[in-house]
């Protein structure tokens, strides 16, 4: 890691946690609570921007899977791992955030709507990704394989949400907010969404470069063992 | 092109050969997609009678499950003696030895649907002669033979390989057996061809997408 690197690392980590301080005070202090369903709506502006980053995630695997089976440099195999654990992690925020909001919001923990059905989906598909790539018989096959399930698995996100929207057109009527989202609601949501992007793109860049040093590692203990 | 559908049959009757002389593979797994049947009727009691609903997925769950079982050996036998060495060695394109295989898969879960499917219908007291239904199996088989045989090839060469398929595959099928139990269920209470079609379109869709999916990314699963 250079010298560049580190700077660059210093202002995603000082930008992500100012933003984030920013985030808190918005919607904490900031943000009026709404009027229909009361505080724990506040919820809504971390679940809203976690959900994003995780299909963001998932679609930087999908997007650098395909740069690895078309380059073969692995350094995208390793941008393709890292974001697909952060991925996982924020999928998992998702479906905790999710049903705490759902309980006093509609009265029901779960429901099998198109969303919530397709994020639980994609987190099975993407936790078998990561069981795969510690699993395969070598590295390099693990790397292959995880393109193969990050490509397959991404394609299927459409199929599944369009299936499970026809299969239950009987969903309760998700209705957040009457009247749309108020200019400071907007607002506090905007800030919470570029918090936890930066935040993405700091744990991604970390993740990935160390992903690099142990690949660097690896071939290097190998050479020296003269393989 | 003639010469690629040679070579495809070639591999597909080699498969189907090994089949039919060991019976290794088709009994047991017609033993237990029976079984699930079976059990399931007892889990739920006097609700099996809801024909739209629980009949169908019965039926899907015990097609769905004995079908992974028969997938997650398309490769592992291969496996013993060295034999996908010598697959691989074969002079000819890696997509056609995905076409043969899946070819293989196909046959064997129409041959498991063959089965079971009448046997599901007497023990659910339902008409036997049901031509949609036909159709509508053909179609999911096909989509969990094009998924199941890419996978299959990626999980033999994993640590706990019986275990990945299954948690690869059904996720990735999850439209497949909404679809095939939709369709089943609008099949077996005599609803219009318009209940159906979205379901077989799906099907149809999810079906040529995986097929010219896995046929590209096959060659990078068995690469050594």
């Amino acid at each position: 890691m250079n010298s560049r690197h580190t700077l660059r690392n210093s202002i995603l980590l000082g930008l992500s946690f100012a933003l984030m301080m920013a985030a808190l005070y918005m919607v904490f202090v900031y943000v009026p609570t709404e009027k229909n369903t009361g505080v724990v709506q506040r919820i809504f502006y971390f679940h809203v921007p976690v959900a994003w980053v995780a299909f963001l995630a998932f679609f930087v695997t999908f997007i650098s899977s395909i740069l690895y089976v078309w380059k073969r440099a692995t350094r995208w195999d390793a941008i393709a791992c890292a974001s697909a654990e952060i991925g996982v992690i924020f999928t998992t925020l998702v479906l905790i955030t999710g049903p705490i909001w759902a309980k006093p919001a509609w009265g029901i923990w779960w429901t099998w709507d198109a969303r919530l059905t397709t994020s639980l989906v994609l987190w099975i598909i993407y936790i078998t990704y990561l069981l795969v790539r510690r699993l395969a018989t070598d590295p390099a096959r693990g790397a292959r394989y995880g393109a193969v399930i990050g490509i397959v698995g991404f394609i299927d996100v459409p199929i599944v949400f369009l299936t499970v929207n026809l299969w239950r057109t009987q969903h309760p009527t998700t209705i957040i907010f009457e009247g749309g989202l108020t200019t400071p609601m907007l607002l506090a949501l905007i800030v919470c969404i570029a918090a936890f992007t930066v935040l993405y793109v700091l744990l991604l860049v970390q993740s990935a470069e160390l992903k690099s040093m142990k690949a660097d590692i690896t071939y290097l203990k190998s050479m020296m063992q003269g393989e | 092109m003639n010469r690629a559908f040679i070579k495809i049959f070639v591999i597909f009757w080699k498969d189907l050969l090994n089949e039919i002389r060991t019976r290794e593979i088709i009994v047991s797994v017609l033993v237990f997609a029976l079984l699930v049947l079976v059990i399931f009727s007892f889990a739920f009691g006097t609700e099996v009678d809801r024909k739209e609903t629980v009949a169908p997925g019965i039926l899907w769950v015990a097609l769905t499950f004995g079908g992974v079982i028969g997938l997650n050996r398309t490769f592992a036998v291969e496996k013993e003696n060295s034999r996908l060495e010598g697959l691989m060695l074969c002079p000819v394109d890696r997509a056609v030895i995905y076409w043969g295989k899946l070819a293989g898969s196909f046959t064997f879960m129409l041959a498991l649907a063959i089965v079971i499917t009448p046997i599901f219908l007497a023990l659910f007291n339902l008409p036997m002669f049901l031509p949609w239904l036909a159709l509508i199996i053909v179609l999911a088989t096909l989509g969990f033979a094009a998924v199941g045989t890419l996978f299959s090839a990626l999980a033999v060469n994993t640590r706990a390989r019986d275990i990945m398929l299954p948690i690869l595959f059904l996720p990735v099928v999850v439209p497949v057996i909404i679809a095939a139990v939709k369709a089943t269920g609008s099949v077996l209470v005599g609803g219009s061809w318009g209940d159906m079609s979205t379901w077989l379109q799906i099907m149809i869709v999810f079906d040529i997408i995986y097929m010219v999916v896995a046929t590209l990314f096959f060659e990078l699963v068995v690469e050594e």
